[in-house]
């Protein structure tokens, strides 16, 4: 078995996402390649090559994967899982990341295959878990299909190591542009704060916040801690903060070691993005709140009040 | 130009879904069922891409059990023109469910197809992404922005650093996020005229589509429960348990 798995990057950097991608790919067992797609990626093919148990690291170095556009990564991927196929990519992997989820089901309906989504476990080659209804219920899936198309939740598996591999690099030729999609421009969150989804500790602020100017409280106590910043539907959808803070069903999934939810009430799906978390920790006036059925520590508090002082003795 | 908007039948997202005891699956039985959240966005942006002119015809489309003639009924009362429901009484992944959608799309030839990012019973997110395979045209997922202007669209997309801005060439295949628009209510008027507007039933058999997967749910479990832990006092209690006992700061 030789599995093909997608490296998770910005065109500049790796990101750790990957590692975790790789560390699902060695628990289903078999050579691991890991495919760099994108435009001027030397550095992260670099990096790439350099990740504990990658065997071979396929570099596609062209405009046409310049922001990994779906359209033309999609047929690169589909068309390396094809051609292996009489010696054999026997799985193709991608982090659930925004851009995994954008890329691989394109790769699975291309190969006629059903994708299996956000896998938490490696039950054995071509059985997966994963959490569907938010996480409500666990689904043992099975697959048939010659190649098996996954995306892997980073938050159940433990990373590889970044170092100590040193993988073979080989340029990909192959160029796909399918011509129906340009990049127009992006706007990134500038934060000297850890990303949500790596960070050790996350501070998370709900409708309670009452506005986004009220985050600037979580934003102080956060930067006492080393800490993301993260937020409930709630906050998103009544403007407070972006959306790239969400974190739930629909938004990020977080495992951290210290979840701190303020003034989140405890949805369904915003359970759904946290619950893995190591120590969960929430502070709300409400003690009726169903947040405090799946808190080690709940705080019966008026928020304005409690993180201020939190921050403080921290 | 014509939109098509495809809507799923899902248990409504302010239920509990509990797993059966036989471990075949979640109980569904008397449970109350609505429209996917992400599709009444997508119904919302083609009633809106109607009023602004751009839209001459919304077509909505279901692929699932009889039942789910209600959902395109309120897809209806919302501003669509008219109905199709691709009826199947089986449980079909998101590749059947794309085969399908691109059967309708060969036969309707809308310019825009709109679906939600993804539903919040399989959780999969992965429809759109393989329509716009199966069909060649691109894709705009998890839309915060749509602007058609020519024979061109501007998706602006949430990803997980900030927004990312795409054009693609018309048709394609938009999937919405949370804050493309805010869903409106259907009015009492309109849920009386929403009965009168056409809706077609097709089977996968007359679409010629085979739903075969290659997907097999062996079991579904719950999740490992999480116990409730204590309350604390105070502040200083917290601080202290969190150095202390849990020792994670």
């Amino acid at each position: 078995m030789t599995i093909l798995v997608i490296a998770e990057h910005d065109g500049k950097v790796l990101a750790p996402a990957t590692l975790n991608t790789v560390a699902a790919a060695a628990k289903i067992g078999g050579d691991i390649n890991v495919l760099v797609a994108g435009q001027g990626i030397g550095a992260v093919a670099e990096a790439a090559a350099k990740i504990a148990g990658v065997a071979k690291v396929l570099v596609a170095d062209n405009a046409a994967y310049a922001h990994q556009l779906p359209e033309n990564v999609a047929p690169l991927v589909a068309a390396l899982g094809q051609e292996a196929g009489g010696q054999g990519y026997s799985h193709i992997l991608a982090a659930a990341t925004s851009n995994g989820k954008n890329i691989l089901p394109r790769v699975a309906a291309q190969l006629d295959v059903d994708q299996i989504s956000e896998i938490i476990s490696v039950v054995s080659a071509d059985t997966f878990t994963r959490p569907i209804y938010a996480g409500n219920a666990i689904a043992t899936v099975q697959s048939t299909a010659p190649v098996k198309v996954i995306t892997v939740r980073a938050t159940g598996f433990d990373p590889v190591a970044a170092d100590g591999g040193s993988a073979s690099v080989e340029a990909v030729a192959a160029v796909h542009d399918a011509g129906t999609s340009s990049f127009v421009g992006e706007e990134l969150a500038k934060s000297d704060r850890p990303e949500l989804t790596a960070a050790k500790v996350v501070v998370s602020g709900g409708r309670g916040m009452q506005n986004g100017d009220n985050f600037k409280h979580l934003y102080a106590l956060a930067d006492k801690l080393g800490a993301a910043v993260g937020a409930s539907r709630a906050a998103v959808d009544a403007g407070f903060v972006p959306n790239d803070m969400q974190v739930g069903q629909t938004g990020k999934i977080v495992a951290p070691q210290l979840y701190i939810a303020v003034g989140i009430s405890g949805a369904i799906q915003h359970l759904a993005g946290m619950k893995d978390s190591k120590v969960i920790v929430a502070i709300n006036k409400d003690e009726e709140a169903p947040i405090f059925q799946v808190a080690d520590y709940g705080l019966v508090a008026d928020l304005f009040e409690a993180v201020p002082e939190l921050e403080k003795l921290v | 130009m014509k939109v098509l908007v495809a809507v799923k039948r899902v248990v409504d997202y302010n239920v509990k879904v509990r797993v059966k005891a036989d471990n075949s699956g979640v109980d569904l039985a008397n449970v109350k069922m609505s429209m996917n959240p992400f599709c009444e966005i997508a119904v919302e942006e083609a009633v809106r891409l109607k009023e602004k002119g751009v839209a001459t015809e919304i077509v909505v489309v279901s692929i699932g059990p009889t039942t789910a003639q209600e959902q395109l009924r309120t897809a209806l009362a919302l501003g669509a023109d008219r109905a199709i429901l691709v009826e199947s009484a089986e449980d079909l992944t998101s590749l059947a469910v794309a085969k399908l959608l691109k059967a309708v799309v060969d036969k309707e030839q809308p310019q825009l197809v709109i679906l939600g990012k993804q539903a919040i019973d399989s959780d999969n997110n992965q429809t759109g992404q393989m329509l716009a395979a199966l069909t060649g045209y691109g894709q705009g997922t998890f839309a915060s922005k749509v602007e058609v202007s020519g024979d061109k669209v501007a998706v602006t997309r949430e990803i997980d650093g900030g927004a990312q801005t795409v054009s693609l060439s018309l048709p394609a295949i938009v999937t919405t996020d949370l804050r493309l628009n805010e869903p409106r209510y259907a009015s009492l008027p309109n849920i009386m005229k929403a009965k009168k507007k056409p809706l077609e039933v097709l089977t996968p058999d007359a679409l010629g589509v085979s739903t075969a997967s290659t997907n097999k749910t062996v079991k579904v479990e719950a999740p490992a429960a999480r116990s409730a832990g204590i309350k604390v006092k105070s502040v200083a209690e917290l601080v202290e348990k969190l150095k202390n006992e849990a020792k994670v700061i």
